[in-house]
């Protein structure tokens, strides 16, 4: 990995001046031949890719309506150029969302409309933006499709709402069809497709884990609170990223579902065939690998008998979950319809709130000032509760009912803007470490400006990749590693147990019936 | 052959090319399936609600209003003078008799449009200008997006010498117009500025289902835009995707 300094936190965010060429050296490693073959991609770069490239774009313009349209109306106004974090990281030209696109359209334009192929054959297809297809272009790429964590941010500002997200997984999917993918994301999907998680943890070590945690917990706080695998015949099936058995800040949150669950005496089980939440299928834009991912948890489901799927905290899951899991893996009808298929636990935990079914001591949070990071996939791409902008208001919700000190962040960068945290979309892997850091710098100066004037002092999220992601690049940036917490570790540590030290309830019963 | 002849033949080729094309690719973008739920969220959880945002960004540009504020003005006041400019122009290929024509006719829209060219010139100006002043929009600038600027702006500037400095006869125009209707073609008045506005236009005829023009239809089918956020209520399904059940069913 290349040297490269992390860039300096300004007072306001400055769009920069564009310079090109800054990023180009950064390359993702690419899948070795091994780990192609299972997800359906050739080993390596097949012969006359050329022409399979064009006809895999083809086939993808007939299977999605949104990559056609988005390929045909970009008018570029540049409204998108300045909305995307890894260009205000990297001032880097290809970064700009309709730069990017274009490294794409200008392929679509050369060989599939008639502009291109007029002006081509005249010689001057750059007259249109159209442009040949070789080896240089490929690797651009690889090299700038993988610098885009699909986060949607500038799909919002777009007027005609070309998302760039789209585009890039396109583009990952042409090129996985001629053998060119990259490592971290083919590697872990296959993991997931045979062993059931993204970490490759076996049952028994899920088993070890779990059993872990419940001693802790029990050491903790005097209450015997369980954490179920494989039970057949309870009511919720919790799906939740593999991070969260054991990663830190992860596990924390893991530790507040379980107590959530006790509390409400709910029934409930995790699975070590579908041990996984996160679908990695998405960020390499393939719908048969998705599919076959969410079809664990339909099986999952199935198995156990459970009546509702509850799902934890993390970003992209919750859209592949919220928007396709019933899609890939439906119709439902075997589970209870009285309640949301699929559920966040966030929905889960705030229907409780709101029926005062949980008791907390906020102050036990009262050592830090909160501030909520929107994660890209929840804000943009999914919703929570019945309204629009649910996903916004039910996390913090959670958190103020926890939490007496809480500090939003600066409107432009949160909710429907808000900024990513540099990892998503199959970036989170040390080989693209600079990306990730210089692409923290929106979201870094937006932490840094209510730290500086509202006292803050941690940063919640609910995005496995977010708080892993955040974990790392907090030091880099000045913060602690122990800034980033999961929404639950607040319900955790704010949450009374019944029957532990802190219960107080008994009394206070008493006390009302007198 | 006479300019007559020749534009006319034009306007034939030329309005073929734009029906055909246009039509071509609604059918293509209709045809295709949106096989996952995608709208840009928080998005609205009916089709009613659908209605109105996708009004929202067509009437008043309402994600660009949100982005850049330079751009939306700019823009948008082309494009409403664009608008305005249209509905000025049917008087020319609406028979007098017409029922539209006390619309058309009436003084308030000849007045807007007359002057609209005005705020279409300064909107395309201001576009222009930011292509090449803002770095950013200057580095993903094609010659074609200048150049099509530089086309409508070359119709508008045309249009406003024959609105204010030299008149063409307008009643000759309109039997051409009318004439070509019905296929029967009749002499054009001969002015430059005329011909030349003309001739613009059927260039921009021809280029607009071919180029980045694709956007006014696009827009309607644009999935981020126009999908209803209902995706836990109801099971979204394409057709080639659930070609791919085949094998689940049995499994089951
Ligand atoms: C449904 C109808 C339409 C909608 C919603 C629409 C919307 C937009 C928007 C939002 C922009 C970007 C803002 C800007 O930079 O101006 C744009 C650009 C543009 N539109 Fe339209 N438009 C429509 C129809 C048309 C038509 C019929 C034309 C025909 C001439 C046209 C010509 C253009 C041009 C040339 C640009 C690029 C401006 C530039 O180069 O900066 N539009 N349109
Ligand atoms: S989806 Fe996000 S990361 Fe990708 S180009 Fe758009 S703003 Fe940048
Ligand atoms: S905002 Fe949309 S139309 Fe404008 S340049 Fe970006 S992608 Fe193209």
């Amino acid at each position: 990995m290349a040297d490269f300094d992390v860039p300096e936190l300004q007072e306001y965010s400055v769009v920069p001046k564009l310079e090109e060429g800054t990023m180009a050296h950064i390359s993702s490693f690419k899948a070795k031949p091994k780990f192609q073959g299972p997800l359906g991609y050739p080993d390596e770069l097949v012969d006359n890719w050329e022409e399979k490239v064009i006809t895999k774009m083809d086939e993808l313009r007939g299977k999605y309506r949104g990559f056609q349209v988005f390929l045909d109306s970009c008018v570029k106004c540049g409204a998108c150029t300045d909305k995307c974090h890894y260009y205000l990281g990297t001032k880097d030209p290809k970064n700009m969302p309709v730069a990017r696109q274009d490294l794409l359209r200008k392929v679509y334009r050369r060989y599939s409309t008639f502009a291109g192929k007029f002006f081509g054959a005249l010689g001057i297809p750059g007259f249109v933006g159209a442009a040949d297809l070789n080896k240089e272009v490929l690797d651009d790429w690889y090299t700038y499709f993988h610098q885009c964590s699909q986060c949607r941010r500038c799909s919002v500002y777009c007027p005609y709402g070309i998302d760039t997200a789209e585009i890039s997984m396109a583009a990952r999917e042409i090129m996985s069809s001629v053998g060119v993918s990259q490592k971290y994301c083919n590697e872990i999907i296959g993991k997931a497709q045979t062993i059931g998680n993204n970490l490759g943890l076996p049952e028994k070590a899920l088993i070890d884990t779990l059993e872990g945690l419940e001693e802790e917990v029990e050491e903790d706080t005097g209450v015997a609170v369980k954490f179920p695998l494989d039970q057949k015949g309870a009511d919720i099936l919790l799906i939740t990223p593999s991070a969260d058995f054991f990663a830190e800040p992860h596990v924390d949150g893991l530790i507040g579902y379980a107590k959530v669950f006790h509390e409400a005496g709910a029934s409930w089980t995790m699975s070590s065939h579908a041990s996984e939440a996160a679908n990695f299928g998405m960020f390499i834009g393939s719908y048969e690998n998705m599919r076959t991912l969410s079809l664990r948890i339909r099986k999952a489901a199935i198995d156990l008998g459970v009546k509702r799927i509850v799902f934890g905290e993390c970003g992209h899951a919750w859209r592949v979950a919220y928007s396709f899991l019933h899609t890939l893996a439906g119709p439902f009808d075997f589970l209870d319809q009285n309640y949301p298929i699929p559920q966040h636990i966030c929905e889960y935990t705030n229907d409780l709130i709101e029926n005062d079914e949980l008791k907390f001591d906020k102050s036990e949070n009262d050592h830090m000032t909160v501030t909520f990071h929107d994660s890209c996939n929840v804000a943009r791409a999914s919703r929570m509760g019945d309204k629009p902008g649910g996903q916004m208001e039910i996390p913090r919700a959670v958190i103020k009912a926890v939490c007496n000190n809480y500090v939003d962040m600066a409107e432009d960068t949160i909710g429907e803007a808000t900024f990513c945290c540099g990892g998503g979309g199959g970036l989170l892997t040390d080989d693209l470490m600079e990306i990730r850091v210089k692409g923290a710098q929106p979201r870094m100066e937006a932490y840094k400006s209510v730290v500086d004037n509202g006292g803050v002092t941690h940063l919640a999220a609910i995005c496995a990749i977010c708080k892993a992601q955040f974990s790392k690049i907090l030091p880099k940036y000045g913060y602690g590693m122990t800034d980033i917490v999961s929404v639950h570790q607040l319900v955790s540590d704010a949450i009374i147990l019944t029957g532990s030290e802190d219960d107080t309830s008994e009394d206070s019963d008493t006390n009302e019936s007198e | 052959m006479s300019a007559s002849v020749v534009y006319a033949l034009a306007f034939y080729a030329a309005t073929a090319i734009l029906i055909i094309g246009v039509a071509r690719k609604i059918v293509q973008y209709a045809k295709t399936p949106a096989p996952l739920k995608i709208p840009t969220m928080p998005a609205p959880v009916t089709q009613a609600g659908v209605v109105v945002r996708m009004f929202t960004e067509v009437a008043l540009f309402n994600s660009l209003f949100k982005s850049n504020k330079w751009s939306w003005i700019f823009g948008w006041m082309f494009h409403f003078a664009l608008l305005l400019a249209l509905f000025r122009h049917l008087r020319y290929v609406i028979p007098a008799d017409s029922f539209l024509m006390p619309l058309i006719g009436h003084e308030i829209v000849q007045a807007f449009g007359k002057y609209a060219g005005f705020a279409m010139l300064a909107g395309l100006g201001g576009l222009f200008a930011r292509r090449i002043v803002v770095d950013r929009v200057r580095y993903i600038s094609s010659p074609s997006d200048y150049a099509m600027l530089l086309l409508i702006m070359g119709i508008a500037f045309t249009g406003l010498m024959m609105s204010f400095v030299n008149h063409t006869d307008i009643v000759l125009l309109k039997e051409f117009m009318l004439g070509l209707l019905v296929f029967n073609i009749q002499p054009l008045p001969t002015d430059v500025v005329l011909l030349v506005h003309l001739a613009l236009v059927i260039i921009l005829m021809i280029i607009f289902p071919i180029s980045k023009l694709l956007h006014a239809p696009g827009v309607f089918f644009s999935p981020t835009r126009n999908q209803v956020d209902n995706s836990r209520e109801k099971r979204h399904l394409a057709p080639w995707a659930a070609e791919l059940e085949a094998d689940r069913k049995a499994g089951e």
